[in-house]
């Protein structure tokens, strides 16, 4: 599973970027995007997600089937 | 330009009506030649400063209210991303229409910002810094702040190189500031008491976790002053900027500056709030008000004792352009970049660089001349003066979209501000709705300096008791306010005879 950033919310500010464990995510269309297949929801690294903790403009849509907010 | 003129004596001053001269309070007038702290005086010139850091100030436009009038800056847009949130800033928000800091019009990359860097100093021949101060923090964006500064580096290395942070990744990067000659960086310090903290900023991202409330302020604050600490080891000049937020820091400002003085910091800049709702910050959404220009005006002068209080900061956008309190970056977006990049000659900046050498010791021996005439008097007043610039008073009243207001005493003519305000005159037309605000933003003045002004203007400011002027026309400022005031002295004293010498 994977999150994924709703583009209309992006600011296109990278925060996200050198944050991603896995570097799953990457400009597309003038904003960013998550790689579905790279992304682990940062489980076995870090504690939060990282692209969502760094998010200044809150736009990384939550997939809450995700084994980490499953539990 | 022609060789500069001294003012000449005003004429002889005619009885005028009662205008708002305040006596000085008891203790508050500088005896002539002595000086109570260390920033005496009335201009930062070099006299004032130890000469290694008049060198690395007198050209730049933010550092010194003197270069102000005579040099500009430039901001390159290239660190969007930020690690904190304020509660006066929303990061969604870009508009063309609007002037402020973290909003821009156009992202660039670091290569775009060196070619842009060298496109505005082909054309600006006053630009003599390029900072990185957002829209986001410029140390969230390390990479890209970086390779900007090695780029401008490479192509002009004559220009002064700054940046803004929020302090909180400073830290890890003071010896790569050190390395690209970074001399001067500004912290926003809003706090240094987190219980305080906590009502400015709702989270921030440390060490890979966001952390909230009063922690992010701790956390934040423990990092803002490692990072000045660091600096002003390193030997690095550091402006703090703050806030001031009515009810939340207004009082706690004096703490602030106290605490960053003591830690070395050269120049402290408290700004107003701004709030308007329809930016969408958190401050705004709630009806938090920011403070008037006397609120403001009030606590940077509680707060100026031997540290310098910045006064001449128009809070300039992230990806401003031109001399401060002008913005030309919408002439040089990035599909007209590579022609005007291409004209670049560094000789007619050095030549610039030579004639403003010049102007500014005549600038200073007029001013020292009619300070010397003003020596004992106990009273001051406040002088609003148009200008575009090159420390002259040469701006039509209604072309102006800001007055620049000087304090005029014994002690010399300082700046203590500028007034924002509606263009009177608009492609020919006189705007009269403008005038009430004009009069309004100008209420505390005793006269208005201008190199010209219409009859209708003129008679309306002379019924709101602001004394229009226009004998200065072209001259010096400092030295122009001064002269004024020596004239309205004498023509007001009781006997007509001046007690100044």
């Amino acid at each position: 599973m994977a999150y994924k950033i709703i583009a209309s919310a992006c600011t296109a500010c990278a925060a996200c970027e050198p944050e991603c464990p896995n570097d799953a995510i990457v400009e597309k269309n003038s904003v960013y995007a998550i790689v579905t297949d790279k992304c682990t929801e940062c489980v076995g690294h870090f504690d939060d997600p990282q692209c969502l903790a760094a998010c200044p403009a809150d736009s990384i849509a939550v997939d809450k089937s995700v084994p980490r907010y499953a539990a | 330009m022609s060789a500069p003129a001294h003012p000449s004596p005003p004429p002889p001053g005619t009885p005028r009506k009662v205008i708002a001269i305040h006596a000085a309070a008891p203790g508050a007038a500088t005896a002539p030649g002595g000086c109570s702290s260390g920033s005496c005086g009335s201009s930062d010139g070099p006299a004032d400063l130890p000469a290694h850091i008049w060198e690395k100030v007198k050209d730049h436009p933010c550092y010194s209210s003197e270069a102000h009038h005579h040099f500009a800056r430039m901001h390159v847009a290239v660190a969007p991303a930020c690690n904190i949130q304020c509660n006066y800033c929303n990061r969604k928000y870009d508009c063309a229409n609007e002037s402020r800091p973290g909003v821009v019009s156009e992202k660039l990359t670091p290569e775009m910002a060196g070619k842009k860097v060298l496109a505005v100093a082909a054309e600006i021949p006053q630009l003599s810094v390029v900072g990185i101060a957002g829209p986001g923090d410029a140390l969230a964006n390390p990479a890209k702040t970086f390779k900007t500064f090695e780029l401008i580096q490479q192509t002009a290395p004559d220009i002064k190189l700054c940046l803004s942070t929020n302090g909180l990744a400073l830290p890890d990067h003071v010896e790569t500031i050190k390395k690209f000659n970074v001399d001067h960086v500004t912290i926003t310090i809003n706090m240094v008491d987190p219980e305080v903290g906590q009502h400015i900023y709702p989270w921030v991202f440390h060490n890979h976790k966001r952390w909230h409330g009063l922690e992010a302020a701790k956390i934040l604050h423990e990092r803002q002053m490692l990072g000045l600490e660091m600096l002003t080891q390193a030997g690095i000049l550091v402006k703090v900027n703050s806030v001031l937020i009515p009810g939340i820091n207004d009082q706690h400002l004096k703490e602030v500056n106290r605490v960053v003085k003591a830690k070395g910091a050269f120049l402290h800049n408290i700004m107003p709030l701004i709030s308007d709702p329809a930016h969408g910050t958190h401050f705004g959404l709630t009806g938090q008000r920011g403070p008037s220009a006397a609120e403001l005006k009030a606590l940077q002068d509680e707060c100026e004792g031997d540290m310098k209080l910045m006064r001449h900061c128009r809070q300039c956008r992230a990806d401003a352009v031109g001399m401060l309190g002008e913005d030309r970056s919408q002439e040089f977006t990035s599909d007209k970049l590579g022609d005007i990049a291409a004209t670049y000659d560094p000789t007619a900046r050095q030549a610039y660089r030579d004639f403003v050498e010049k102007e500014r010791a005549d600038q200073r021996a007029a001013e020292a001349e009619q300070k010397a005439g003003l020596a004992g008097a106990h009273e001051k007043a406040l002088v609003a003066v148009a200008t575009k610039g090159g420390g002259r008073i040469n701006q039509h009243f209604g072309h102006a979209s800001e007055f620049q207001v000087y304090e005029v005493s014994a002690a010399g003519a300082k700046f203590v501000g500028h007034r924002k305000v509606e263009h009177y005159c608009a492609g020919g037309y006189e705007i009269d709705a403008a005038m009430p605000s004009i009069l309004d933003a100008l209420k505390d003045c005793a006269a208005v300096l201008v190199a010209r002004i219409g009859h209708c203007p003129m008679k309306e400011l002379k019924e709101a008791g602001i004394e229009p002027v226009q004998d200065y026309a072209h001259e010096y400022i400092e030295a122009s306010a001064l002269a004024w005031f020596q004239a309205r002295l004498a023509a007001t004293r009781p006997s007509g005879t001046a007690r100044v010498a």
